[in-house]
């Protein structure tokens, strides 16, 4: 049976993707008006990143294993 | 949990790029393929109802506090935290803590060797028939009431922060829940709820980060608070010696008597919602760590609801209204303010990611709901009332048919609250009616073997129709709370903290009288029910470091160390 911490780590890592995704093209192509505050934190790029890590990690420990 | 009124002006409050789309669409497509993907493992009764009783602490415990992790919680509290302060903090301490590690040491060793489906079926083990019809049927009705009352309240919470349809959210919602559990049964719910307890912590974390950073720390936060406010709202506990030194208007007796030893441990105790997490678990240690694994992250919690209320009240330019204000001027109200903050500070993903942990949190409440009703209904209603010779397959078809129709009925409840919006403070109201009661009769069966059969249902009922009366009373004649919360200056929430304590007094009080009058069970019919008459299950020769009486007791520690700190 797949390990629910398996389904937790393909969420945490596609989300992670997404949002470091979003935020590299912003680091990019800085908007002219951001619209947040702290803009220049650039927090979904390593908020992302960190999801993305955490995400692999529960990925790859907890992967269904063949016989 | 605090009601999010359904009568505000709809204007949204953020714009989703096509990134957060995707992330919203994503987080469907992973919950609808866990359910299909656990469809196989629901053939039994014990794998529809009970999960298998295979869960580990880690599941179980995070299960248990997520079920309790709505969105409406999350914004209730978030909007309770900007106008009471950090004193909200109090439903996540005081309020949760005890009663969970209580859960863990004292209640879950009797819940868990009776094998029982479900508290109504531990009452029908030690009081008999009787109590379980009445909590059974009072429980299931209210629950699947709740579950619309919350659907129509987040869809509303949907329109006003997303401008989406409020038929597409109760509709997409709601078919989303009755099909994961539909397949998967308590399994599919239960690992549904672990996976929204981490898109939760991910998606609102980042609130109170930034939110600190742009403060200036913890110490500039209080200064900026206490500028824009009062010094009251950054103390837990030095301005509840009186009801008129708080914003809250309470004092210490409701806090730690009415709301720490009764409403809490009503809640979390006897609330087949949270208490069916734990009974999954798959060995008696584990039902014991679960409770104590769910009080840790609930301490953790304040941290992504209260905060996000103190940063609001710190950092917000526009000051945010109640909701009978906001309804009526335009004004964003204090419910507003996590979603407030989350605008404020989330660009593109990020923002997809904290609206799917609203979406999560709700729905990670409402397969609650239902999967509590399904099992109440089939095996506390159904089978002991209208069929008790079906097969274990009729019973398990009985849960999926039963499923189903839970989340037709709490549809049409929503339906039923978007037309008579006062529907829903009634149905929020009389829930509360029966927590107190049925802690008092659950406790007072557990640890008192002379309470009988008797006793047991006729202070279940006396204690739920004095909380009934003092609730009328209170609503015919306002200037009555006086008298309930034993203080000209006490305000709403008092109300619900003394009319617990004084509705569990009641319960106790007829429950002993009752029970001296009339004939004592047998001791050994209460084998296995009484503490006394029973041999509480050893964890096993396990080292300290795996014992839950050692991981409750930091637990117990680092809960007196916050309480001081934040006095």
């Amino acid at each position: 049976m797949i390990s629910i911490w398996f389904f937790i780590g393909i969420s945490l890592a596609v989300n992670g993707a997404l949002i470091l995704a979003a935020g590299i093209y912003q680091l990019v192509n800085p908007p002219a008006n951001p619209g947040i505050v702290l803009f220049s934190l650039h927090a979904n790029v390593w908020w992302g990143a960190v999801l993305l890590a955490i995400g692999l990690i529960y990925c790859l420990k907890f992967a269904p294993r063949h016989a | 949990m605090m009601p999010l009124l359904a009568i505000a002006v709809p204007a949204r409050l953020v714009h989703l790029a096509p990134v957060d789309v995707v992330i919203v669409v994503f987080y469907f497509v992973l919950v609808l393929s866990i359910g299909w993907y656990l469809k196989g493992r629901a053939n039994t009764g014990e794998d529809f109802f009970m999960a298998g009783r295979e869960m580990t602490a880690w599941v179980a415990g995070l299960s248990f506090l997520s079920a309790n992790l709505g969105a409406l919680e999350l914004m209730g509290w978030a909007g309770s935290a900007y106008q009471y302060g950090i004193l909200a903090t109090h439903w996540y301490w005081i309020g949760a803590i005890p009663a969970m590690l209580f859960l863990a040491l004292v209640m879950m060793p009797f819940y868990y060797i009776s094998k029982t489906h479900s508290v109504p079926g531990y009452l029908k083990l030690r009081f008999g028939e009787s109590s379980r019809a009445l909590s059974a049927v009072s429980f299931a009705f209210m629950t699947v009431l709740m579950s619309g009352v919350n659907m129509f309240a987040m869809a509303k919470v949907m329109q006003i922060v997303l401008g989406w349809d409020i038929n597409f959210s109760i509709w997409v919602s709601s078919l989303t829940v009755g099909i994961y559990v539909t397949l998967g049964g308590l399994r599919s719910a239960i690992f549904n709820e672990v996976l929204q307890f981490f898109l939760i912590w991910a998606g609102a974390l980042l609130i109170p980060i930034l939110g600190l950073y742009e403060a200036g720390g913890w110490t500039n936060l209080k200064v900026l608070i206490t500028h824009r406010a009062s010094e009251q709202y950054v103390h837990l506990w030095s301005g509840l010696g009186s009801f008129g030194n708080n914003p809250m208007g309470i004092n210490w007796v409701g806090i730690v008597f009415g709301l720490g030893a009764v409403i809490s441990m009503g809640y979390w105790t006897t609330d087949f919602l949270v208490v069916q997490r734990i009974l999954a678990a798959k060995d008696i240690r584990s039902a014991e760590m679960a409770p104590i694994i769910g009080a840790g992250f609930k301490m953790l919690v304040p941290v992504i609801v209260i905060l996000p209320g103190l940063l609001g009240l710190a950092v917000l330019p526009e000051k945010l209204m109640p909701e009978s204000v906001a309804a009526i001027t335009g004004a964003h109200s204090y419910n507003d303010v996590l979603p407030l903050m989350l605008a404020r500070y989330c660009g593109p993903g990020l923002l997809g990611l904290g609206v799917t942990a609203l979406i999560a949190g709700f729905m990670s409440g409402m397969a609650g709901n239902v999967s509590a009703f399904t099992t109440v209904w089939t095996c506390d209603i159904y089978r002991p009332l209208f069929n008790s010779k079906g097969s274990d397959r009729h019973y398990v078809n009985m849960g999926r048919w039963t499923t189903i129709i839970g989340v037709l009925i709490s549809v049409g409840t929503a339906y039923l609250v978007m037309q008579f919006a006062s529907i829903m403070d009634y149905v929020q109201a009389l829930f509360s009616f029966f927590i107190a009661p049925l802690f008092g009769t659950v406790v007072l069966g557990m640890l008192w073997k002379r309470a009988t059969g008797s006793g047991g249902f006729w202070g279940l009922l006396c204690g739920t129709l004095s909380s009934i009366g003092m609730w009328v009373w209170v609503k015919v004649d306002p200037t009555a709370l006086r008298y309930v919360a034993l203080s000209p200056h006490a305000k709403a929430l008092a109300q619900d903290m003394f009319q617990a304590l004084w509705s569990f007094i009641a319960c106790v009080v007829v429950t002993v009288v009752v029970s001296l009058a009339t004939k004592p069970i047998p001791d050994n019919e209460l084998t296995g029910l009484v503490y006394g008459l029973t041999e509480v299950p050893s964890v096993g020769d396990v080292p300290l470091y795996q014992k839950p009486f050692f991981w409750a007791a930091v637990v117990t520690v680092v809960f007196l160390v916050l309480n001081i700190i934040f006095w």
